[in-house]
């Protein structure tokens, strides 16, 4: 469909953008590659009276590698992130999480920013953010603040944003070279949404796994971390049978919506096997070993 | 709102419509039907336009957001009234057989190899999944591609543009 009228605005500084939110009592929306808001326009499903248009705005686009961790500015795309040189060794999970997103064309133009705010429960991005407790740092006309993860995905679609809120920044904690990690999705195409995947990592201490992190996504409503399978796993050596009451963990715990043509319990039955199939994987891969 | 922005290498200066999208402005405003509109959601690639050297789907781009920017199109590919390298291979290869998708794909193709090169099939394979071809199975497509990649490996300049 054609896409429905609204008035357009592409402010050269972040102040004047949220400015632009702020007048506007929640009837406009951000829009930066526009690779999922475009589509959304295009079905009617958004009808804003305003788009603020952030292509104009300078300094969003960084990535930062530190002690302190990863940060992306929220106009990275896709494609920034396939190209740097360090991401691959300095978050792994990311960049074998991001190589999964979209196509050439989206890849192109999509953005960390867009991604986290459109909050997709099957999108790759918002699961990394959730798995690896990372902050979403926005901005708005009260000042800046920062939002753990795991409370700014709120729903399917949904997050902790106010109407006069722009994401500045994600921050990814720092990521131990040694770190023991795996990104499993299953798509029916190259490039389409995953019909389930699952992000992990854990390190190692006297050849048992700590701190784990399993973070699961397409198969929920919501992105969450799997708690219940992480506890399973922590202490234990990652051998057949720790992964074998892990993917019971899981399958136990995770709760998908039957869809006409996908099965709730084809989706749990995938959790499973991709867990299975990461945590077999991330035996023999640390992040310095990063293919 | 007006907005300037360059086509092939022509300035151009349009008042336009916020809703207009790059690829309703491209056919309906300058009459540049090369590029196919399919889906108008940003599934089937048949859009694909090049914009500051990236391809991306002219349907999921407003025409306002291109201000200042260089698109290119497959309006832009020939070399004057002679087919470009990648046109021929697809011609050689039948790469095409109704048509719809193939300014998508040569356009796409085109941003590969300038930026790649030396891509391999496995990465044109992953680039052109990005537009589908309901024709051909894609192998025709895939050789001219692979084929087209000599003409682009040569010395900037001298290399299709």
């Amino acid at each position: 469909m054609k896409l429905p009228q609204f008035e357009y605005a592409a402010p050269p500084t972040l102040e004047e953008a949220i400015a632009l939110l702020a007048g506007s009592a929640g009837e406009a929306r951000p829009i930066a590659g526009g690779q999922s808001l475009m589509p959304m326009l295009a079905f009617r499903v958004a009808s804003p009276a305003l788009l603020v248009d952030l292509r104009r705005i300078p300094n969003l686009a960084n990535i930062s590698i530190s002690e302190a961790g990863t940060r992306l500015g929220a106009k990275v795309r896709w494609c920034d992130i396939d190209a740097h040189p360090q991401l691959r060794v300095a978050h792994p999970l990311l960049a074998a999480a991001v190589a999964c997103v979209g196509h050439y064309q989206i890849r192109n133009k999509g953005t960390v920013g867009g991604s986290l705010a459109h909050a997709d429960p099957a999108a790759e991005l918002p699961a990394i953010a959730v798995t690896c407790d990372a902050q979403i740092v926005v901005a708005g006309s009260s000042g800046s603040r920062t939002i753990e993860a795991a409370h700014f995905f709120v729903g399917p679609m949904m997050t902790a944003l106010a109407p006069d809120e722009l994401i500045v920044e994600l921050r990814l904690p720092p990521w131990p070279a040694r770190r023991r990690w795996a990104f499993e999705e299953y798509a029916r195409q190259r490039g389409a949404f995953a019909l389930a995947g699952i992000a992990l990592y854990y390190d190692e201490l006297d050849g048992q796994a700590h701190d784990t992190h399993i973070g699961v996504l397409g198969a929920s409503l919501r992105l969450h971390r799997i708690g219940e399978a992480e506890a399973v796993l922590n202490g234990r050596i990652v051998d057949a049978r720790a992964i074998g009451a892990a993917v019971e963990a899981a399958m136990a715990a995770v709760d998908p919506v039957d869809e006409l043509d996908v099965s709730a319990d084809y989706r749990r039955a995938l959790v499973g096997t991709l867990l299975a199939r990461g945590l077999k994987a991330s035996l023999s891969r640390s992040s310095n070993e990063s293919d | 709102m007006r907005i300037t922005f360059s086509v092939n290498g022509q300035r151009t200066e349009i008042e336009v419509e916020s809703r207009l999208t790059l690829a309703d402005c491209l056919r309906h405003r300058l009459g540049l039907t090369g590029t196919h509109v399919g889906c108008e959601h940003g599934v089937c690639g048949a859009c694909t336009v090049i914009v500051d050297g990236k391809a991306v789907r002219a349907c999921l781009l407003l025409a306002v957001q291109v201000d200042g920017a260089e698109v290119r199109t497959v309006e832009g590919l020939a070399e004057g009234e002679a087919l470009g390298p990648l046109q021929r291979a697809f011609r050689k290869h039948h790469a095409l057989q109704c048509g719809f998708c193939t300014p998508g794909m040569l356009m796409t193709a085109h941003a590969l190899l300038q930026d790649e090169p030396d891509a391999d099939e496995a990465r044109i394979r992953e680039v052109i999944a990005g537009n589908l071809c309901r024709c051909t199975g894609y192998l025709g497509i895939v050789r001219a591609v692979s084929e087209a990649r000599e003409a682009y490996r040569k010395r900037d300049g001298e290399a299709p543009r």
